[in-house]
């Protein structure tokens, strides 16, 4: 029997910070790959500290659904599932390249693949890409248009602004957009001046943050200009300073995710026979145009 | 009792192996076979002969075939659960040794096949938190052995027609999601989970996985207390492995944890019974709770709010002279005893007998507050 645990923060505040983990979790769980599927959580139950002995399976794939390295999958994940041998040099990381070390959980005795986050892995690229053609509903999208993919910053001492930069490369690479760009909220380059980074009209901004909630919601709509106040929501295209913005939020909350969190088990040697093309259907499924993708998000 | 010719068949080919599951025991000798129940014991049989004594044992093969084939999971919480909701013995076999919580002081006690037979009949209630578990038999008729349950509020005895019927699992975790006023519960086992629900007609590890979305880790943790092998961590121990934000919680006052668990542990806010103390061998006054699951670690929310008390307890205390009249100073008191029981709400508006009525907690403040909205009063040095 194998099970899987998707790792994340959750809130004692906001209830809809774990949606997004709810959501992949039901997506992975109707593909039928694995015999368990487990959501666990910082700040909610099931707590890292006590998931894995919910579980019967004696093989525990561990994805942590955040967006990179650091203080969270390196130290506090690891301790909180007793994974007494853990070492981040484990993962042998350059701060954007961890795929998975296998270990003992201590209370249990069982065998625990933790992977590396989903945020990095290269799968996520085409989740920022998906999330590009759900904002403007359009599957083309990229001709005459600049993307910029968001991040927190460094102020936590994470490698956040590494796995923006990494994305931002990858998608650079494959030309699809006229422009991209990484910004962020807490360092140079700012998400606040977004217009003077684009020559392009149409602008889609990506946050690469998990969940919707402050920064996405009312943070980043408010310092780009999209609306004065998050509350009275904004336009699903919005005109700055000459340009087009195209933002929705999280891209943590697109129906990809489940694919990625698929991925990083898969190469962390998980079978899941074809579950990755039955999501990928059911996200094209879902990826259609919607009349009104995102309009009055902060509704 | 029906009992179908295939459970038959696949409890014959057991025999070699040896079978014994709630007081049915059946193996394979030189001499034929060897069966055995509470109340009888055949030996020498042929086949012919056992499938004529087994068909007059029907209850026997039906359970056996029902905990053997249908759940499985030998040694696994998710079992020993269903046979918690039933009333069954923990252990499969007759076994003496084995701790039953439900044989208790308080609890019913474990009921021998024949007679959980019966009960199945009509449903056997048991309580778990807030909630409040049925097992049945799917044809209660002509039981072939079979059992579903039934899942919803403790207060809601009302009509099933007057709930909202589910069948998901996943449902649960709607429900548990905000209290009857839609607040966040972000803590699972706070005695606020609202009614109006109903599982119905679930598969025994559904009602697992549905009682898991509700109360998420304590089926797990019970079983573990069940066998003796509950791992708890202590205040300190949990305390000093806190690393970042949470790095403080270790210098929060040994009777300040004590008040925490207090303010947060008991049975009116929290369901599960705190089992972790200060440190091993140094137990604090507050009491635990009742609760049927244990905690085994202080939680997520108490670790947070223990950073909060660590900062404030850091403070220095000082003399403060302030006016008050005896009414007022006993006001005070009732005012935090209600916002600490959360009962401001039902105070009523013309109920200006008790001081946390809201005229009177305005008039105090009109009274004895300052221009800055701040209660007067001159801290005295020394
Ligand atoms: S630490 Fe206290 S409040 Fe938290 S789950 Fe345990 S008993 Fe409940």
């Amino acid at each position: 029997m194998q099970a899987l645990v998707i790792a994340a923060h959750g809130s004692h505040l906001n209830p809809d910070a774990s949606d997004p983990t709810y959501a992949h979790a039901d997506t992975i769980r109707e593909t039928g790959a694995f015999d368990e599927v487990r959501e666990a959580f910082w700040k909610e139950e099931p707590h890292f500290r006590e998931v894995i002995r919910t579980l019967e399976s004696d093989e525990v794939f561990v994805v942590p659904l955040f967006i990179s390295e650091g203080y969270f999958t390196e130290q506090v994940i690891p301790r909180e599932l007793r994974l007494d041998d853990w070492d981040p040099d484990k993962w042998e990381s350059d701060g954007t390249s961890a795929s998975q070390a296998t270990l003992e959980a201590e209370d249990v005795g069982k065998t625990i693949h933790y992977c590396g986050p989903v945020g990095t892995h290269d799968a996520m690229t085409d989740v920022i890409v998906q999330r590009a053609e759900t904002a403007t509903g359009d599957p083309d999208v990229g001709d005459g248009v600049g993307l910029s993919v968001v991040g927190h910053g460094t102020d936590r001492n994470e490698n956040s602004a590494k796995a923006i930069e990494y994305h931002s490369d990858c998608i650079a690479e494959r030309d699809r957009f006229d422009e991209v760009k990484a910004l962020f909220m807490d360092e140079e380059p700012e998400v606040d001046d977004v217009t003077d980074y684009f020559e392009s009209d149409d602008i889609v901004v990506v946050p690469l943050f998990i969940a919707d909630g402050y920064h996405t919601q009312e943070d980043i709509p408010e310092d780009m200009g999209l609306t004065e106040d998050y509350r009275l929501g904004w336009d699903v295209p919005s005109e700055v300073d000459g340009h087009r913005i195209w933002y929705t939020g999280a891209v943590g909350t697109e129906d990809l995710m489940a694919d990625v969190v698929l991925e990083r088990a898969a190469d962390a040697g998980a079978d899941i026979g074809d579950a990755r093309e039955a999501v990928r259907e059911l996200a094209a499924s879902v990826a259609e145009p919607e009349p009104n993708a995102g309009a009055g998000a902060g509704d | 009792m029906t009992v179908a010719t295939d459970d038959l068949e696949a409890l014959v080919e057991r025999a070699s192996a040896g079978v014994s599951v709630d007081g049915l025991r059946l193996e394979e000798g030189d001499d034929g076979y060897r069966l055995a129940t509470p109340a009888d014991e055949w030996t020498g049989l042929t086949e012919d002969e056992l499938r004529d004594a087994l068909e007059a044992n029907g209850e026997y093969v039906t359970n056996w075939r029902y905990w053997q084939e249908t759940v499985g999971g030998a040694g696994t919480a998710r079992r020993a659960f269903l046979r918690w909701c039933e009333r069954a013995p923990l252990a499969d076999a007759e076994d003496e040794t084995a701790s039953a919580p439900w044989t208790g002081d308080d609890g019913p006690a474990a009921l021998a096949v024949p007679d959980r037979y019966d009960a199945l009949r009509d449903g056997i209630d048991r309580e778990w938190g807030q909630l409040a578990i049925t097992a049945r038999f799917v044809d209660v008729d002509d039981p072939d052995g079979e059992r579903v349950y039934d899942l919803w509020h403790v207060d809601d005895d009302a009509d099933l027609a007057d709930l909202e019927i589910h069948d998901d699992p996943r449902d649960a975790r709607e429900i548990a999601t905000y209290d009857a006023d839609g607040r966040y519960r972000p803590l699972k086992t706070a005695p606020t989970l609202p009614g109006g629900w109903a599982f119905t007609g679930l598969s025994g590890d559904d009602l697992v996985e549905t009682v898991e979305f509700f109360y998420p880790a304590t089926v797990a943790n019970w079983h573990r207390e069940l066998r003796g092998n509950l791992d708890v961590d202590h205040w300190l121990e949990t305390a000093e492995r806190q690393t970042g934000i949470y790095d403080v919680i270790d210098e929060l006052p040994r009777e300040a944890v004590a008040w925490m668990a207090e303010a947060c542990c008991v049975d009116s806010q929290c369901l599960r019974r705190r089992e972790w103390e200060y440190e091993a061998g140094d137990d604090l006054d507050a009491d635990g709770g009742d609760g049927p699951f244990p905690c085994r670690e202080p939680c997520s929310l108490v670790v947070a709010a223990a950073r909060k008390w660590t900062t404030l307890e850091s403070e220095e205390e000082h003399t403060y002279e302030l006016e008050l009249t005896t009414s007022e100073i006993n006001q005070l008191t009732e005012l935090i005893d209600a916002v600490a029981e959360g009962r401001t709400d039902e105070i009523r508006e013309a109920d200006v007998y008790d001081g946390a009525n809201r005229y009177r907690a305005r008039y105090l403040r009109a009274k004895r507050f300052d221009d800055e909205g701040e209660l007067e009063a001159t801290e005295v040095d020394d």
